[in-house]
């Protein structure tokens, strides 16, 4: 089999893909293939035809077909190449690819490999809600893909376990279709979404979001006839005697995202555990030296727009790596304390601004994120609200950078 | 086919049992065949009696409650071919076993179904459990099991490095198989050789007139001089239907967690813990042949035979447990869980538990009656079957069908083979470059083929059973839209008329808009 050389590798051509090879190519990187297991490029944005996206960074609120066709247009003027219909079956840690589509099996060879495979979803199964088996039982995006580009629709009582935005936003969606959506009920003491879908998709439409609430049961031989929910303790026990039974033909659930890195697994990539994603460096290279990694298969977005810009800043560094052969070493660790659930990214070199993505693990009011190296706090910023849903942006300026040191990530509740 | 059916009934005794049913029912079994044979139930045992009895000149049916094979105890277990040191010696239970467990390379290889033989470790850690494991060994090596020896701790980490315990029990001949892909294969090589399935078929009444058995089914009505009860569960109730009375039946049901892939390459063999003085083996971790991990099953029991619901309580209980056999146990990497129920034959008001039965009874005539068919049912189906064969046999003299193959070809798993042999498959079918389920690697090629199965199962869950599609870590999340839409496009089927699992488990409500 001939092995096809290339600069770059990018599999996935979602959006992270996207923005991706974009960047690369205005950094005068031009020999760059985008791999996509779809017939089209996009990836998840296809199925979101809600609006919302592009407010950060194009001013103006746009659907997600809209939003990934503005990259998917300059992709193609571009002409930078792009395989649509092909799976990335393995990829080694000496970069080596290999994907399948219809044409054949292809081999490629790439200095450097963007890693945007995306994310899935949580399902029944890895939470363990008890209770039978029947149809009716959906994780959100797949109801959403269903409806949105099978034109197909899941169901008619609708019951909603999870408070994710793609939860929400199906909740809208299914109202709008003329479905009934009973109630969304959220283990957690507050929403895992962002407070823009608590709003426009559940207030908006008069559907009621239970807090610390969970199903305890699933009722229903052939198609799904019922659950029970019960509320919660603080350590998410169901509370005995607060059982209350809803009769219903669905449930959605949208209970959290995992990023998808079985290919970076094969190649031989270190996961964060926290994250589930890859551990990277201010680069976004991961621990395979020329193996790079953004989007939601680094860590669960809140809004593309992010996705984008971190993208973006992947693709600077990888035009570096590409011309001068290598990066700095990132040999400073960053931590956190329990307060905040993890940092993109973990690893940096102190030579070079970056960015530091995070987000605390519960709501918090009037706190300070310092960050400190050598007990000395480089960068405070103050936070009048924070919350899980959102993501946290800090900036670190090189020169606050003195030593090796580790970096620590802390919060401060006044 | 017809002619079988002449050559054994005789056409007079037709002509006078169709003219008797007109008279009754106004005609409506104009058109109908009258079977040699009708198999109650299509699991694992009933699939293999169809298929042992193909071997001969007879006409066979087999009518199932559910949409597909495999859908009660058969397919709800720890998928072990158990090696038979735990059964009373002599015990159709420990006769079966040894026997299925013995053959079962063969079997593997006619049917194209994955097996392997792992061996298993029977894990101790207090003297009570050596003095249990030494007895199992004793019992076994009466029972005619191969190679059981007791291990220390150094052995028994050599062995399998995950496994918790002191010393072990090892048995060599333990192996693990698929229930379901082993089901679908005596069932399609049935098939194959000129058995007829109905599903969707719950027999509820059985008449006996004029040396024929009719069978009213929820759909329709059949016609067989034989009946074979291999229903499982049901076996007690099929059994009063035709005549035999007095067996009692107790729903033991077993909890269980399938771990993800990732997980399993730790697990080289299943891991049991050593028996407890009740003789019950309790909860266990087992490695599949397709690379997962169980742990499971708990055993409660239950008295509503379809309650494969899974409780919170029992799901904590099995993460405990787990552990002692599975040390890498985390909860992180569950996929599913599920249940099963063991249909054991157990004296009426108490939980103690009988051996298989299979049986013929001069006062019930032609009826081959398989009873309190649980562990190890699986294992032993084929030795059931021949049994079952040999009671007719007794009765009727069997002509070989010269027709008869016991090959049967399984769907090609695109993922398991090299990349030569993927590039050879896509030139000759372009369908085995389009990755449908990304977790499990399954090609469009293997779903078609999954979708024009013989048996003409074409629900959700069919096709999950057929290929391993939607069984990995997303459990449908990427793949699930793309095989509704195979499945409604290659058999011509509306959103409404497609179903997950059962009858009446429809997935959709129609388009969204027209």
């Amino acid at each position: 089999m001939t092995v096809i050389k290339k600069d770059v590798v990018i599999i996935g051509g979602g959006p992270a893909g996207l923005a991706a090879a974009l960047q690369l190519r205005n950094r005068g990187i031009t020999d760059i293939i985008i791999i996509e297991r779809e017939k089209q490029l996009g990836g998840i944005l296809r199925q979101c035809i809600h609006d919302g996206f592009g407010l950060t960074r194009f001013k103006e609120t746009l659907s997600g077909p809209e939003y990934s066709q503005k990259f998917i247009d300059q992709v193609e003027e571009l002409g930078i190449e792009c395989i649509t219909g092909t799976t990335v079956i393995d990829i080694t840690s000496k970069r080596k690819i290999t994907a399948v589509s219809r044409k054949g099996l292809l081999e490629y060879e790439a200095r450097a490999v963007v890693l945007t495979m995306g994310c899935r979803e949580r399902t029944r199964g890895a939470i363990s809600i008890p209770g039978t088996r029947p149809s009716g039982v959906y994780n959100a995006g797949v109801a959403q893909a269903y409806i949105n580009l099978h034109n197909t629709m899941v169901g008619k009582e609708v019951i909603i376990l999870g408070s994710g935005d793609i939860g929400m936003i199906m909740a809208r969606r299914m109202t709008l279709e003329g479905a009934n959506v009973k109630a969304v009920f959220e283990m957690q003491s507050y929403p895992s979404g962002l407070p823009r879908n608590i709003q426009q998709c559940l207030n908006d439409y008069d559907i009621p979001l239970y807090l610390s609430h969970t199903i305890t049961n699933i009722k229903g031989q052939s198609r799904l006839e019922g659950i029970t929910v019960s509320k919660v303790d603080e350590k998410f026990k169901p509370i005995p005697g607060t059982q209350k039974d809803y009769t219903c033909d669905t449930l959605i659930l949208s209970v959290g995202l995992i990023p998808e890195n079985e290919l970076s697994l094969a190649a031989g990539v270190n996961l964060d555990n926290r994250t589930k994603g890859a551990i990277v460096d201010e680069n976004y290279q991961t621990s395979i030296e020329g193996i790079f990694a953004c989007g939601n298969v680094l860590q669960v977005h809140d809004l593309v727009d992010f996705v984008s810009l971190e993208a973006e800043s992947l693709a600077n560094s990888m035009a570096d790596y590409i011309s001068d052969g290598k990066l700095p070493e990132c040999k400073i660790n960053i931590t956190t304390d329990a307060n905040i659930s993890h940092t993109i990214p973990q690893k940096v070199s102190g030579k070079k601004d970056f960015k530091l993505s995070m987000r605390v693990r519960k709501p918090l009011k009037d706190c300070e994120i310092d960050v400190i190296q050598n007990k000395v706090v480089i960068k405070t910023v103050k936070l009048k609200k924070a919350i899980p849903a959102e993501m946290i942006q800090i900036k670190i300026d090189k020169t606050k950078i003195r030593s090796l040191g580790e970096i620590e990530v802390v919060v401060v509740v006044r | 086919m017809q002619s079988t059916f002449y050559k054994y009934t005789g056409i007079e005794d037709m002509l006078k049992f169709r003219k008797m049913y007109r008279d009754k029912y106004g005609g409506v079994c104009e058109l109908s065949q009258i079977y040699d044979v009708i198999i109650i139930g299509a699991g694992v045992v009933g699939s293999a009696i169809a298929r042992e009895f193909s071997r001969y000149k007879l006409k066979i049916g087999v009518l199932e409650k559910e949409l597909d094979v495999c859908c009660g105890t058969s397919g709800r277990n720890s998928g072990v071919l158990h090696a038979g040191f735990t059964y009373k010696t002599g015990s159709l239970r420990a006769q079966c076993a040894v026997e299925g467990n013995t053959e079962f390379e063969k079997v593997a290889e006619e049917l194209d179904v994955p097996f392997k033989r792992t061996g298993k470790l029977v894990i101790g850690f207090t003297d009570e459990d050596m003095q249990s494991l030494l007895k199992y060994k004793a019992l076994g090596e009466v029972n005619g099991v191969k190679g059981l020896e007791i291990i220390d701790k150094e052995r028994l980490c050599e062995l399998d490095s995950s496994a918790g315990g002191e010393f072990a029990m090892y048995s060599p001949a333990t192996g693990i198989l698929n229930p379901f892909a082993y089901t679908v294969a005596l069932a399609e090589n049935a098939k194959q050789n000129g058995v007829d399935f109905y599903f969707n078929n719950e027999v509820l009444e059985v008449k006996r007139e004029n040396d024929i058995y009719n069978l009213l089914t929820g759909k329709d009505k059949y016609q067989a001089r034989w009946v074979v009860n291999s229903s499982g569960l049901n076996s007690a109730v099929i059994s009063t239907m035709l005549g035999i009375d007095g067996y009692t039946i107790g729903g033991f049901k077993g909890e269980y967690f399938i771990l993800d892939k990732k997980v399993g390459k730790h697990m080289n063999m299943p891991v049991y813990p050593a028996p407890d003085s009740k003789g019950g083996f309790g909860i266990h971790a087992t490695p599949t042949v397709d690379g997962n991990i169980l742990i499971g099953p708990s055993s409660e029991l239950t008295k509503d035979f379809e309650d494969y619901g899974v409780t919170s309580e029992v799901l904590d209980n099995l993460i405990d447990k787990g552990m002692k056999m599975f040390k890498p146990f985390k909860k992180e990497d569950f996929i599913r869980s599920f249940s099963g129920i063991r249909p054991k034959r157990i004296v009426k008001g108490t939980r103690q538990t009988l051996d298989f039965v299979v049986e013929t009874r001069e006062e019930v005539p032609n009826v081959i009656n398989l009873v309190g068919i649980e562990s190890p049912g699986l294992t032993g189906a084929l030795p059931l079957a021949r049994r079952a064969i040999a009671l007719f046999a007794e009765k009727e003299k069997l002509i070989s069908n010269e027709k008869f193959d016991p090959i049967r070809k399984g769907i090609v798993c695109f993922s398991d083979q090299s990349n030569e042999v993927k590039k050879e498959l896509i030139s000759k079918d372009p369908n085995y470059g389009e990755i449908i389920c990304r977790c499990e690697g399954i090609t469009k090629a293997e779903i078609l083929e999954a979708v024009h199965n013989c048996l003409g199962v074409d629900s959700m869950t069919g096709i999950k059973n057929r290929t391993r599609a939607t069984m990995g870590r997303c459990q449908g999340g990427y793949c699930q839209t793309r095989i509704a839409e195979i499945i409604m496009e290659e058999n011509n089927k509306t959103r409404e008329d497609l179903v997950y699992s059962r009858v009446g488990s429809y997935m959709f409500k129609g388009k969204v808009r027209e």
